[in-house]
């Protein structure tokens, strides 16, 4: 967006004569608040989408009352909880604790600053991206303890705790998953990673070869226990915990909460489709940029959109692991199997050092093979059950 | 050893997964089995509960013989019977096709069903199987006092508790009239002896 900004100043005579820096100034806050938009846009219609998928897969219906089919259902839970008093409780540690939230809603909304959403559209292209948005999400860990710790309450406190503990183990196998994915690209920067790739499935770095496969998985998980997801949402774990670190919030803060939450989902599914799925590459190149553009977007937005119908399914799928277990899968088992697939990759870039073709088209087999047992599995469950099916996602 | 129970773990781990989410999907593509009750429902949900279904009582008056014996049932006192005397009559009990002697009627029969529980004591008690209970279950109010369901209405069991006097006279009279015609029948065996032939 800087370089738009500058052909912005170069063009016009108007802009050439104020400041450049209040150009580009006024220009960012526009740029946030346009990504603030689509952010908690959605971060709510995905609160109301996650409630509806939810709903199907438990035999309910799931929100359908406010507007069309339910469809304002998130707004109407925005206002309420906005209206409501915002308490703080008498023991708590007032300033860390109305901090607290904005630390977390920053961590996440930051790393949409290198988010790209075509070619062209993305905030800033860092050449440090992923160390980046690394950094800027366990930036939330600091919230969630501030906040655990500030609400003065053993319940927050213990969510907060559980919280660090997880986010700062998983951050070992989330980078060394990403390394992989760092060499073959040879760049930090999300576009870089990006245009490493292609548009067709064996060119992605997914099915590059069996270890980037292997890593698809570990980074997939280690993101679900970064971003407090289930299986791995312990922090909040409702059974044990009441709420875990935002017990004692309500109103516009715990609002915020949520909202960073449902807004990760967009966060985590954009790292996967940069990282893994080749991003916006699309087959079609025309000579209008703004249908590239759009195009790219599209195919952006669906692939991400495909991460985060997996991560729901995931979370009304699995029961939420122990903490101990927690710990197991994170030590035991996705950090020594990061380190072998880095080996791994090392080594196949050291032995073919312009990837191996026969190998990508294989595991691309692979995942249609995978997907194919998926379905013949889901129609088997079909057959089971002697049920009507009823495709229409809107009953 | 180890190292199998290592590797075994994650196979588990990934078929399970695999499979779990396979069954989740599945039912995505499910009907939903909820009953959007009140307002999105294609029939009454009245009509779709089980015929043995114990909704709110219902008394037919005319069957009741005011025998009290479901208001000894209740658990909870929530059934408040007066009973007044009656003409006699005979009535049929539909699902057994019994006759049975009606002599009372109840004159206030008052069912408290906010504190009803529904446990189906009284219905098991009634003989004639009067009191029943219905699948109803709506009825929500705003005042207590509407949730006492009076099977009577109150001019009805003035009427009733007023006739009662005149009643007892009648059956008396009638009792007296038929200890009157037994005795003379009697006595007219006594005079006329059986013929001695
Ligand atoms: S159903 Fe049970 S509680 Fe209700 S009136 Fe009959 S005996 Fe009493
Ligand atoms: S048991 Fe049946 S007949 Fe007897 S008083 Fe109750 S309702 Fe009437």
């Amino acid at each position: 967006m800087y370089e738009f900004l500058s052909s912005l100043i170069q063009r016009h005579e108007l802009l050439k004569s104020l400041p450049d820096e209040w150009v580009y100034l006024v220009g960012m806050l526009i740029f946030a608040g346009i990504v603030l938009t689509f952010a908690s846009l959605f971060a709510g219609i995905t609160s109301y989408v996650e409630r509806r998928i939810a709903g199907r897969m438990m035999s309910r219906i799931g929100p359908n009352r406010v507007g069309p089919h339910g469809f304002l259902q998130w707004l109407a839970d925005g206002i309420k909880t906005f209206q409501k008093e915002d308490i703080i409780p008498a023991q708590a540690d007032r300033a860390l604790f109305r901090f607290a939230p904005y630390i977390v809603f920053a961590g996440f909304f930051a790393s949409f600053v290198v988010l790209p959403f075509s070619s062209a559209l993305i905030i800033s292209d860092l050449n440090v991206g992923l160390i980046y948005i690394f950094a800027v999400t366990s930036f939330v860990v600091v919230g969630i303890l501030m906040a655990g710790w500030a609400s003065n309450n053993k319940w927050s406190l213990f969510g907060g705790m559980r919280s660090a503990a997880q986010i700062v183990s998983y951050e070992i196998p989330e980078g060394l998953a990403a390394l992989p994915i760092i060499f073959l690209a040879g760049t930090l920067s999300t576009q870089g990673i990006i245009q490493a790739q292609g548009w067709a499935p064996w060119d992605w770095f997914i099915f590059h070869n069996p270890f980037t496969f292997i890593a698809f998985f570990i980074f997939y998980i280690t993101l679900l226990a970064e971003g407090n997801r289930a299986p791995f949402d312990i922090p909040e774990a409702e059974s044990e915990l009441v709420s875990g670190y935002n017990t004692e919030y309500s109103g516009m803060r715990f609002l915020l909460f949520f909202f960073a939450e449902w807004g990760n989902l967009w966060v985590m599914g954009a790292i996967m489709t940069i990282m893994f799925l080749g991003g916006w590459q699309s087959p079609f190149h025309f000579d209008n940029a703004l249908l590239t553009h759009l195009i790219e977007l599209l195919i952006f937005t669906a692939k991400t959109s495909v991460i985060i119908f997996i991560t729901i399914q995931l979370r009304w799928t699995l029961p939420r692991v122990r903490v101990d277990q927690l710990m197991n899968v994170c030590w035991k088992y996705l950090v020594p199997f990061s380190f072998v697939n880095l080996f791994g990759v090392a080594i196949w870039m050291l032995v073919f050092p312009n990837g191996f073709a026969p190998m990508s088209y294989l595991m691309t087999l692979l995942g249609v093979l995978i997907l194919g047992i998926f379905i013949r599995r889901v129609i088997y469950n079909l057959k089971q059950a002697h049920v009507e099916i009823h495709v229409n996602p809107l009953i | 050893m180890a190292l199998n129970h290592y590797f075994n773990n994650i196979v588990t781990a990934t078929t399970s997964i695999f499979e779990g989410m396979s069954i989740t999907f599945s039912h995505l593509l499910r009907k939903p089995v909820t009953i959007q009750y009140p307002d999105r429902v294609e029939k009454p949900v009245q009509e779709m509960l089980p015929a043995r279904y114990r909704g709110i009582l219902d008394l037919d008056i005319n069957l009741c013989t005011a025998c009290t014996a479901c208001q000894r049932a209740c658990p909870i006192d929530c059934i408040h019977i007066d009973e007044v005397k009656v003409d006699k009559t005979y009535i049929i009990v539909p699902e057994t096709g019994r006759k049975v002697a009606k002599i009372k009627s109840p004159a206030v029969f008052n069912i408290n069903i906010a504190k009803c529980m529904y446990c189906g004591l009284c219905t098991e008690a009634c003989s004639t199987s009067a009191i029943k209970h219905t699948p109803k279950f709506e009825m929500s109010t705003d005042n207590l006092n509407n949730l006492i369901l009076r099977f009577v209405p109150p001019e009805e069991s003035e009427r009733l508790k007023a006739e009662e006097p005149e009643v007892i006279k009648r059956a008396e009279e009638r009792k007296a009239a038929e200890a009157a015609a037994r005795a003379a029948a009697k006595a007219a065996e006594k005079k006329s002896p059986p013929d001695p032939e």
